[in-house]
């Protein structure tokens, strides 16, 4: 592992969070030792891959043993218009032998396996915590590899032992930078060529803003990385500007082609209508301001008075139902203030959201969206989320699948707005499609069946007590 | 008679293997109030905890020692300390199971050494059972790792020598191939004797979907301390799965319990075998309500042997759940076409076909062409689709239908139950492809034949 690129990653300025913190709070970055024994999250191979696995077209090749791809591959919900190769796993499943004599003789040999069968543009390998360690390298056998199959075999670097989730998806956008941003031609290019970074296209959310992305006529000539094929990416540098949808997520490309090819980027989301609607306006600000003609501006003005409307149109009958209702609001990867938002315009009101993964920006919006009343967590032990469902104090809870159990235990209303979902909540349908499944959740008639004691057990009680 | 080969390729393609750890964190889930804590970087837990909370739709307590570079080539002994503490003092389990993972076997940590010491220092842990199990992940497979923790166990928590026998005590030592609706099927059965059974470990306390009153962090239900530590006062130790011979005979050799292994426990035959067991080890009839299942199945097996025989079934698992339902297929008439395992363990030679192949889904996906039905975890979707062949999921994980832990394979009830799913499924595709191709399928010949006799009666 290059410590080089580590230390890189680690004082990134374009990361909001790192700019919020001082010169030594920042050198630590985010190496934050984790404390045994009450530890969550993946770490920084599983954040690679989750960068990374979108890519639809390239065979992602797992150097390790089987840990580390047999017991997670195929489990995400990244969609493809196109080619499956992205959802075969491919794995060195390093035996004994291997972790004692070294296994880079297998991985070369594991990489024209791959080759051979399924004919890729370009191998991408990931490093994992054994090989790193037993000094496998794995850099100089992508090199050889890409020497003798004439194709990139591209090193993604970030063993898990190295960090965190949120550092394997910085380390993924270096691998990226290094070895694949710029090293092709694109075919076509046009004003309006815009790239997103961060957006993976979980359960087909790309496909939800596309079309309103082309509806304006912006050409989205690369994501990086949902549904992305190989050569989009390579040539992606001649675009004219770039969105980046998450902050924390590989901001360093954006900052780095910003720097390399003069390129602009803003950051934006997708989730909730004003979002939404401000997403396109400042793509189209960024690529007129990049030579587009200006009659894009109109032209998007014009999408979005046509979306709202009709997104509230339909959003209008839920108001009733929801209104009132309390929401306790976790949310990892999906931006707290967007929903928070979203769920205040249908009149619910947010008991409390947590800001673990949230920078000092997003906690002073939430507090402006929310006011004074805001209860923001910072940790939120699962004992604690308990004790506050079963006190009745949300009406439902949305958060990530780690936490679903506590909830629907508790017999409170859940809706999963994490990446494992199988709905699609981006743009200006999806917040009509969370809106809907909040209210299909909210009124089914489960609730009070399930809630309700045994006969025997609510005729013991008054005798009990009495 | 079939031969095991390796399908020795460098390129492992679409596992079907899962790591030891986590069939040990499974062994460990079954015990009372315990915390399973991987050995290992943060990563190889989370991927685990997903892994089991999809497939059983459950909170799934499972924690890390969180090593990174620096620690493991210091070695482990300090991340393991603070981890027990720490997970002592928030959550208070019964039993903290730990399993090292391969980042920790490659350093070489001394497992046993370190929780000796860790004994030595801590007094204050002396209520918490701490078992340790060792379970490279570049090693074995799931049902291996599941077996070492059950040793690791009754090494660590059975007291050695022979209790004071109790008749119609039974140990249960049920295989990683059985569901939580299995082992409750199983410890019922013994119930009709008069038999109390006491499973290791008791997923049908824990991982059997229900609601408690309370927020647990630590495993919901399962084996008891005090039921553990009566282990060695049994008549009788029922191993079901080959696999679950090692900690049998260990419970054996420790506490002088007898033990028989029953590779399997689905099927007709198998399953006489174990009621006759209990017959004989409780003294007792069997029951009038047994006859009937028995009685049952053997109807069910008459009425669906028609859409078995010829049939050509593809079957990916573990070992010891191919050889369960790889011999109650061929049982039923049915043709193995093709069966790949996740390693070379005893038993799989018995198989009724020429070739067992040790390999992945795609080698599955290979020699399942031509089958008329495939066998193997959710993970065997992508292959059944490119294949247009449907696919029967068993084992874990399966993450793409509800009810897993709930499946009942096994005892006659259980049989009759797998036996008409199987049947329905190879009927159904028998419907579909005969509209396609525009005439009748042979098994709906036979289909109309039965009814026809059945008309005629
Ligand atoms: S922590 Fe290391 S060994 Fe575990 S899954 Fe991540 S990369 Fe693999």
């Amino acid at each position: 592992m290059h410590s080089a690129t580590l230390d890189e990653v680690f004082q990134e300025p374009g990361c909001a969070k790192n700019q919020a913190k001082n010169a030594t709070e920042r050198k630590k970055g985010c190496t934050k030792a984790l404390k045994p024994g009450a530890a969550a999250g993946g770490c920084a191979f599983d954040g690679a891959k989750i960068a990374l696995q979108p890519v639809t077209d390239v065979v992602h090749l797992v150097h390790g043993p089987i840990a580390c791809e047999g017991n997670s591959w195929d489990n995400r919900h990244a969609a493809s218009s196109g080619p499956m190769l992205y959802r075969t796993g491919f794995t060195t499943d390093m035996g004994e032998l291997d972790v004692i004599y070294g296994a880079e003789k297998r991985l070369f040999r594991a990489i024209a396996e791959a080759i051979a069968k399924y004919d890729p543009p370009a191998v991408f390998v990931y490093q994992t915590c054994i090989p790193a360690l037993i000094g496998d390298d794995l850099e100089a056998v992508c090199k050889a590899a890409t020497a003798k199959h004439g194709r990139p075999v591209i090193p993604i670097d970030a063993p898990g032992f190295a960090g965190s989730k949120n550092l394997g998806n910085k380390l993924a956008g270096e691998a990226l930078l290094r070895y694949v941003i710029g090293t092709e031609e694109p075919e076509i290019t046009t004003p309006y060529d815009l790239n997103l970074i961060g957006e993976y296209n979980l359960s087909g959310e790309l496909w939800q803003v596309k079309p309103l992305f082309e509806a304006a006529g912006i050409r989205i000539a690369a994501c990086i990385s949902g549904d992305a094929r190989y050569r989009d990416i390579a040539s992606c540098h001649r675009s004219r500007a770039n969105m980046l949808v998450c902050s924390k997520a590989m901001v360093n490309i954006a900052r780095k082609m910003q720097e390399r090819y003069g390129m602009p980027y803003f950051e934006g989301s997708f989730y909730g209508i004003g979002d939404m609607s401000d997403t396109l306006r400042q793509s189209a600000q960024l690529l007129v301001s990049q030579g587009a003609p200006d009659d894009l501006l109109e032209r998007t003005a014009a999408v979005i008075q046509k979306e709202e409307q009709r997104a509230w149109a339909r959003l209008e009958p839920y108001r009733e139902h929801l209104a009132g209702k309390r929401v306790l609001l976790i949310t990892g990867g999906v931006k707290s203030w967007s929903v928070v938002a979203a769920l205040q315009e249908m009149g619910m009101v947010v008991i409390g959201t947590s800001v673990k993964k949230s920078t000092e920006e997003d906690k002073a919006r939430i507090l402006e969206i929310m006011g004074e009343q805001a209860h923001m967590f910072e940790e939120l032990s699962p004992r604690e989320m308990d004790r506050m469902l079963r006190d009745a104090q949300a009406d439902i809870m949305l958060s990530g699948g780690r936490s679903q159990f506590v909830a629907l235990k508790a017999k409170v209303p859940w809706l999963d707005i994490n990446q494992e979902r199988h709905h699609a909540y981006a743009g200006y349908d999806g917040m009509v499609n969370l809106v809907a499944q909040i209210h299909h959740t909210l009124s089914n008639p489960i609730w009070q069946q399930v809630r309700e004691p045994a006969p025997w057990e609510s005729s013991a009680k008054p005798a009990a007590e009495g | 008679m079939a031969h095991v080969v390796n399908a020795r390729k460098q390129c492992t393609v679409n596992p079907l293997k899962m790591s030891q750890p986590l069939g040990g964190a499974l062994a460990f889930l079954g015990i009372e109030n315990s915390m399973p804590l991987f050995h290992g970087s943060q990563g190889c837990t989370a991927f685990g905890m997903v892994l089991l909370v999809r497939h059983f739709r459950e909170s799934i307590p499972l924690q890390t020692t969180a090593m990174n570079e620096a620690t493991t080539i210091l070695g482990g002994y300090e991340n393991l300390e603070e981890a027990i503490l720490t997970i002592h003092k928030k959550n208070t389990p019964a039993l903290i199971g730990i399993c090292s993972t391969g980042l920790t076997e490659t350093k070489g940590d001394d497992g046993a050494g370190y929780m000796k010491l860790i004994r030595q220092r801590h007094p204050e842990l002396a209520d918490t059972a701490l078992v340790y199990a060792s379970t490279p992940d570049y090693k074995g497979c799931f049902q291996d790792g599941y077996a070492a923790a059950c040793s690791a166990i009754i090494e660590t928590m059975v007291p050695q020598g022979p209790g004071a026998r109790r008749e119609r005590l039974l140990n249960l030592l049920p295989g990683c191939h059985l569901t939580p609706g299995d082992v409750e099927a199983i410890k019922e059965t013994a119930a009709l004797f008069g038999c109390e059974m006491t499973a290791l470990p008791d997923l049908s306390g824990s991982l059997d979907g229900h609601v408690a009153d309370h927020f647990t962090p630590t495993s919901l239900g399962g084996t008891t301390q005090e039921a553990i530590a009566q282990l060695g006062a049994a008549q009788h130790t029922i191993a079901i799965g080959e696999h679950m011979r090692g900690p049998a005979e260990l419970l054996q050799q420790r506490c002088g319990v007898p033990c028989t292994v029953l590779p399997r426990l689905t099927g007709l035959l198998p399953c006489d075998a174990f009621v006759a067991l209990l017959a004989e080890l409780s003294g007792k009839e069997v029951p009038q309500s047994l006859r009937r299942e028995r009685s049952r199945l053997v109807d069910a097996m008459l009425d669906g042997h028609f859409f078995f025989g010829g049939q050509r079934i593809a079957i990916a698992a573990e070992p010891d759940l191919l050889i369960a339902l790889g011999h109650f297929m061929a049982e039923m008439g049915a043709t193995l076409h093709a069966a790949v395992t996740t390693s070379d363990a005893p038993g799989l030679a018995g198989l009724p076909m020429d070739q067992v192949l040790v390999g992945d889904l795609a080698d599955f996906e290979q020699h399942a062409a031509g089958a008329d039905l495939l066998v193997t975890h959710a993970h065997g979707r992508q292959a059944a689709q490119r294949l247009g062949v449907p696919l029967f999921r068993v084992g874990i994980p399966i993450f793409d239908r509800l009810g897993a832990a709930h499946a009942v394979h096994v005892g006659y009830r259980g049989t009759m139950t797998l036996l008409f799913a199987l049947a329905n499924m190879l009927l159904e595709s028998h419907d579909t492809n005969a509209h396609r191709h525009g005439h009748p399928a042979p098994v709906q010949d036979t289909d109309n034949h039965a009814r026809e006799n059945l008309a005629t009666c």
